[in-house]
């Protein structure tokens, strides 16, 4: 069974309110030397049989990715 | 005959109701439509209410999009249905590229709830023929990603072809981008609108009872067909 990774991150020109948001609580915390963050979403996918790069790509791009505002990178455990 | 206009109930809409009842204040049929039923019951319009569709999981309207009724949307939407979406239906639009751009969270980082001062900057729509371009109305506002985003050249287009609808007067609640509350599409009869026009039809409930021209205006645009 392959195993996949899918991470979905806002556009760097797309402003991140929850990134800035958990920055704020770090300097909160007494955290210093934190210059950003940026939050973004990890997809883990187990597939059945072999991997179809095309059809990943066409599950990131419709569904899990609004390609709008986020870009998106596929990567395949192990490999 | 009075007009048919459906309005959609997806598992987490909240305001369906009040768009039904908005629909039949505006004097037309309101038509109880279902997220997991292909069919639109012959409808003449449809709005897509306010709420959180499926809890707002992934992203706010992502998998609403995917709906069976949306592929009857989409596909009658492209042959010149009217279609309103407010709020989340305004997300489930930009999630099915019915409508160009994205909403995100509010800038803000909080929820905002208020009356909003609107101006109507496009009254050709299919939503809008009652208003008159510049008129200022005031309506509910309530959203927690009702950011609108989109490229500058999205929005130099949007602007240039008169495709904002609305847009937000004297406080940007939301960090939208050019202060853009409602945009169409290209054939006017698709607009989404992230205020609440159906929460301001009774003088009882809504602060005023400027949101119901969005209703009479289908009404009329549908008589007139």
């Amino acid at each position: 069974m392959a195993r996949v990774v899918v991470d979905v991150m806002l556009k760097p020109e797309i402003l991140d309110p929850q990134g800035q948001a958990v920055q704020g609580a770090l300097a909160r915390l007494g955290v210093a030397g934190v210059a950003s963050v940026r939050q973004g979403k990890r997809f883990e996918i187990e597939l059945e049989g072999e991997i179809d790069h095309q059809a990943l790509d066409h599950i990131a791009a419709t569904l899990l990715a609004n390609t709008v505002i986020e870009d998106y990178a596929v990567h395949v455990a192990g490999a | 005959m009075t007009a048919r206009i459906g309005v959609v109930t997806f598992p987490g809409s909240l305001d369906d109701r009040d768009a039904q009842r908005a629909v039949r204040v505006a004097g037309a049929e309101a038509v109880a439509l279902w997220h997991g039923d292909a069919d639109l019951r012959d409808v003449d319009a449809v709005v897509l209410p306010g709420g959180f569709s499926y809890g707002d999981y992934l992203r706010c309207g992502a998998i609403a999009r995917f709906a069976p009724i949306m592929n009857e949307i989409i596909a009658a939407a492209g042959r010149g249905l009217p279609v309103l979406g407010i709020c989340n239906g305004f997300q489930i639009l930009c999630e099915s590229h019915l409508l160009p751009g994205a909403l995100i969270r509010n800038d803000v980082r909080r929820f905002v709830c208020r009356d909003q001062w609107l101006r109507i900057e496009n009254a050709r729509t299919a939503w809008t023929s009652q208003y008159d371009d510049g008129q200022e109305i005031l309506v509910p506002l309530k959203n927690g990603e009702g950011g609108y985003v989109a490229d500058d050249d999205t929005l130099d287009r949007l602007e240039g072809e008169g495709r904002v609808v609305a847009r937000y007067l004297h406080d940007n609640p939301n960090g939208s981008y050019r202060d853009i509350a409602g945009i169409t599409n290209e054939a006017g009869n698709v607009v989404g609108l992230m205020p609440h026009p159906e929460h301001a039809v009774e003088s009882l409930t809504g602060p005023t009872t400027d949101g119901v021209g969005f209703f009479t205006s289908i009404l009329a645009d549908l008589v007139e067909a």
